[in-house]
């Protein structure tokens, strides 16, 4: 008998259940409200964010496949290959359980890749922690890193690049967004879904076990004191059972048995029954009986809700399911047809005999409730956004300012990191991690490539979510053609509060618009994404985070620039100008302690300038080097591409505003590049044509950073202090082993 | 000349190792699945890296049981040349075939990076393009890859030369601080006591063109083509094909 605590605890709401039984027209089971519950979550049918996402523009030359598949899907004009691209979060389990939420996380993004076609080929995670002085946070952080790397590592795909901040609002509740980019010929493009009655529906993969039933939920659930009782909710990750899986996946679509294919990831069989169906405007029968189970005595809603990994739904055309067991045999893959497409829409579960659940497709799915909750401006937002820079005193050392904010964690190498990581399997990654401002992945007998960058500023959408949205997509194209790629097209995950908080629904939708009136003016349409809301601990939400995933066309792979200065002897110039803007920096966060201010202005057409400018002088090959002025401003810029290059550089500047805004202001729309002399006319007929400022800072010699303003050094510092600030910091807060 | 790669389930370098020979190489080379009895008439075989059997158990333990590597020992024994890879050297250590073993690394973690490393033996067949004493550049990407065995095996490798690549410096010497996972005596690679079974922890099928951190890993695959050639004897062919496999995309 169903109670209302029933349907609570798979977190349904008293007028969800009224809804279930009006579109049902009578009670429903026990499997079939279990069945509501995951795919009526906000993780499965964005019922908080659906209205907003529409925001998001997703029309685009590159597009093939938008929003609403398993991944987008871009035309890279690299012939008959095709990209398959998207990002999802793995937070909630990554905070219970760090090693196995993010290697199912990675595990959960290939297979979505995967189902559209594509092989996978590379790997990026943007990650945030709270500060490194915790030590339940350092467990989490190696837990984390440990889990992408076991899991990527073994099952082939390189983790090429990403991005890691830390900051205290996360302590509780670590972000692991994961973004896979694969690649597939157009003939092989395969959607998710069931059509054709009498086509067969078949289980592909690992046996199903008790382990994350009610992810989905879960993860649109707020942590707590009750978290760590979630732990039967985090799924264990087989990354061989997974290398096998792709292998035979791709095999079949190779050979065109597949009339469509899916992911059993969140909400597993019911989810990916009930979504195929509803593409392909069919139903779906099932015989629970026939699904491989690794526990004994499961009943039907125990498998209709397991998460368990490594498992793909698909459907093949009808006859054929013996050819698609041989091949699934030869590949080591379990592999079973459990039941049949059928004409009438709905989803019908048999077990033991008996039908154990029938529900119309479309209740589950388009019928899904649908909410356009109040939003409201923060009541303190104003007072966030004031910020008194007379009351600020500015530093006496600028030596031992640069220094620290070298060594803040946000800033600070990542090596401790991506080394565990794979990057160079597939022996086609021509920029890995900490080279450039992004990943550049050579596409296969071509001379193209894909430029990748994950990329988001929490503290920005926190003063002002508009523009920190702005800046998120802005900063992640800016990476991409610093590296030398034409962003093409994102993708991207809203890590967010709880949507029923009207402040933090207000502050997500500036977050889209901002991000929308950025993705307009650089030309970069929506793929697809995901949402992840209700993070928040005892109450408190997370920082506003929406992490941008960006792809880019590099068309000649040999016109990639690192960030680092190669040489010495090299004229460094600043493309951009900088404003006295203080507001919402690593620099007031770190220094001062202060989150407040406005964030940086952004001027979407001067950005576009910007970014045309650099691509087209990487493509003339008129630079050696482009990094981007982001957290820490120019002078923590520079210092990197000393640091990356190993090299220093003198550099004279002027400013009328005040010194520190000039070193450590957050300017946007910047890149410093570094070029031959004889390139500076060139570079400069293009920023003219443009009317973008460009200016000359200075030259690259010796091994010192040397920063004069206004005729006077205010920076003087030796590469080797430096480079022990910024590649020494994570090692020494992780201690010698910085094992979990 | 033709060479054979191995492929494991979970073996994850076929795919580059097979490119870096066919492709960037520009000789023959087919794909020989574990199951497989024979190596299909092969000049060259090459074990690669990842993860076969998911490392289960420990990397390369139940790769040894696979069909495939009766062919491959019947192969090695006949003197023809071996390459194992990072995983495949695992393997091969596991099959007897090497000494030794490759225990975790000593920081107890993964490790993705490039090494130099000195080549001590020029003259098994993967290295006759190198001269003894040369620093050469190849990435790493491993777990596991502290070579470990007893003294009285190392002192015996040393004496007869078998120690073919150690890690070093960009100047050649082998310190503590160019070791990157506690392998005794900064052992990068060896080979067998006939000199034609080298195994090695770097990825040379990452070292072969412009973009990547060297091409040295060129010029050791090459040199087996000099190697056969100088040498008169013709590693023993396979019987009947059994299954090659393609890799899609």
């Amino acid at each position: 008998m169903l109670t209302q605590a029933s349907w609570r605890a798979m977190g349904l709401k008293d007028e969800e259940y009224r809804r279930i039984v009006e579109l049902l027209g009578r009670e429903p089971n026990r499997t079939e409200l279990g069945m509501f519950a995951v795919l009526w979550s906000e993780h499965c049918a964005y019922k908080h964010s659906k209205r907003l996402l529409k925001r998001f523009p997703t029309q685009g030359e590159a597009v093939v496949v938008g929003p609403g598949e398993n991944a987008g899907v871009i035309d890279v004009g690299a012939g008959d290959t095709l990209v398959a691209f998207r990002c999802e979060s793995h937070n909630r389990p990554s905070a219970v359980e760090p090693y196995q939420g993010a290697a199912t996380g990675v595990g959960g993004i290939l297979r979505d890749v995967l189902a559209m076609g594509a092989r996978p080929i590379a790997l990026l995670d943007s990650l945030r922690f709270g500060l490194l002085d915790d030590e339940r946070v350092r467990h989490l952080f190696a837990g984390v890193v440990a889990g992408i790397s076991g899991y990527g590592n073994s099952v082939g795909v390189p983790t090429v690049g990403g991005e890691i901040q830390f900051d205290s609002g996360y302590r509780h509740n670590p972000l692991v967004n994961v973004m896979c980019v694969g690649l597939l010929p157009r003939r092989r493009l395969t959607r998710a879904v069931a059509a054709g009655p009498g086509n067969a529906v078949v289980y592909v993969g690992s046996a199903t076990g008790r382990d994350g039933i009610h992810g989905a939920t879960f993860a649109s659930d707020q942590l707590g004191r009750e978290t760590e009782s979630k732990r039967p909710s985090v799924q264990i990750g087989d990354p061989f059972a997974e290398k096998l899986l792709i292998e035979a996946c791709l095999e079949l679509v190779e050979q065109g048995f597949v009339v469509g294919i899916q992911d059993m990831g969140a909400a597993g069989l019911t989810s990916s029954c009930a979504e195929t169906a509803a593409r392909g405007g069919c139903g779906v029968e099932i015989d629970l009986d026939l699904v491989p189970q690794r526990e004994e005595g499961m009943d039907a809603y125990e498998l209709m809700l397991s998460e368990s990994q490594e498992r793909m739904l698909v459907i093949v055309r009808q006859g054929y399911e013996e050819h698609v067991h041989a091949i699934c045999r030869r590949h080591g893959v379990p592999s079973v047809t459990i039941g049949t497409v059928i004409a009438e829409p709905v989803l019908r579960v048999r077990h033991r005999g008996q039908v154990a659940a029938e529900v119309p497709v479309h209740a589950l799915t388009s019928q899904a409730p649908v909410y356009d909750p109040p939003a409201e401006r923060p009541a303190d937002l104003d007072e966030r956004q004031s910020l008194d820079l007379a009351a600020l005193p500015e530093p006496e050392d600028y030596n031992a300012v640069l220094l620290r904010l070298l060594g803040s964690p946000t800033i600070a190498e990542k090596a401790w990191a991506f080394t565990q990581y794979d990057y160079e399997v597939g022996a086609g990654t021509v920029l890995g991690p900490g080279r450039a401002d992004a990943a550049v992945v050579r596409i296969p007998g071509t001379r193209r490539g894909i430029a990748l960058k994950m990329d988001g500023n929490a503290r920005y959408c926190l003063l002002d979510p508009l523009t920190g949205g702005m800046i998120a997509v802005a900063e992640a194209a800016r990476n991409v053609v610093c590296s030398g790629g034409r962003p093409v097209a994102i993708t991207n995950c809203l890590n967010f509060g709880s949507p029923e908080k009207p402040e933090v629904f207000w502050t997500l939708k500036e977050a889209v618009e901002g991000m929308s009136r950025a993705c307009e003016a650089l030309g970069t349409p929506v793929t697809g994404g995901n949402v992840s809301l209700y993070n928040e601990h005892d109450g408190t939400p997370i920082p506003p985070t929406p992490i941008v995933g960006v792809v880019g066309i590099v068309d000649d792979l040999k016109r990639v620039v690192g960030m680092g200065f190669p040489g010495e002897g090299l004229l460094v110039a600043l493309i951009g100008e900088t404003r006295e803007e203080l507001g919402g920096t690593e620099y007031l966060a770190v220094i001062h302690g202060l989150v407040r201010g406005l964030p940086p202005r952004l001027d979407l057409d001067l950005e576009r300038r910007v970014q045309a400018v650099c691509g087209e002088a990487i493509a003339q090959g008129l630079i050696e080097s482009a990094h981007d002025c982001a957290d820490g401003g120019l002078a923590v810029a520079l210092a990197e591409c000393c640091l990356a290059g190993g090299v220093g550089v003198r550099v004279q500047l002027a400013f009328a505003g005040r010194t520190d805004a000039l070193l450590f202001g957050e300017t946007q729309s910047r890149i410093v590049v570094s070029l031959k002399e004889e390139h500076w006319l060139a570079l400069q007929q293009l920023a003219d044509a443009a009317g973008v400022p460009l200016v000359r800072l200075g030259r690259t010699a010796g091994r010192e950073l040397v920063i004069a303003v206004n005729g006077a050094t205010v920076i003087d510092v030796p590469l080797s202090a430096m480079d022990e600030a910024w590649r020494g910091s994570i090692p020494a807060a992780m201690g010698a082993g910085g094992e979990a | 000349m033709k060479w054979a790669v191995a492929v494991f389930p979970g073996s994850n370098c076929d795919r580059d190792a097979y490119r870096a020979v066919a492709d960037v190489l520009g000789d023959q080379a087919v794909y020989v699945r574990h199951d497989a009895s024979s190596l299909l008439g092969a000049d060259a075989v090459i074990l690669p890296g990842g993860f076969s059997y998911g490392d289960y158990l420990r990397p390369g333990a139940l790769a040894r049981f696979a069909p495939v590597m009766e062919a491959v020992r019947s192969f090695a024994e006949a003197g023809g040349p071996v390459l194992g890879i990072c995983n495949g050297f695992q393997i091969l250590c596991e099959a007897g075939l090497l000494p030794g073993a490759l225990l975790r690394n000593a920081g107890q973690r993964f490790r993705c990076q490039p090494v130099c490393l000195r080549v001590e033996n020029s003259h098994t067949p993967f290295t006759g393009r190198f001269h003894a004493g040369q620093v050469i550049r190849m990435p790493i990407a491993h777990g596991e890859g502290n070579y470990f065995a007893p003294p009285e095996v190392l002192d015996e490798l040393e004496q007869q030369g078998r120690i073919v690549f150690r890690y070093c410096d960009p100047d050649g010497r082998a310190t503590p601080a160019a070791n990157p996972n506690g392998s005794a005596r900064n052992i990068a690679g060896i080979c067998n006591a006939r000199g034609n079974v080298v195994g090695l922890m770097p990825h040379p099928e990452r070292a072969v063109e412009p973009f990547m951190v060297s091409t040295d890993g060129l010029a050791l695959l090459a040199a087996v083509r000099d190697w056969l050639q100088a040498t008169s004897t013709s590693p023993p062919d396979g019987n009947s094909a059994t299954g090659g496999v393609q890799g899609a995309c």
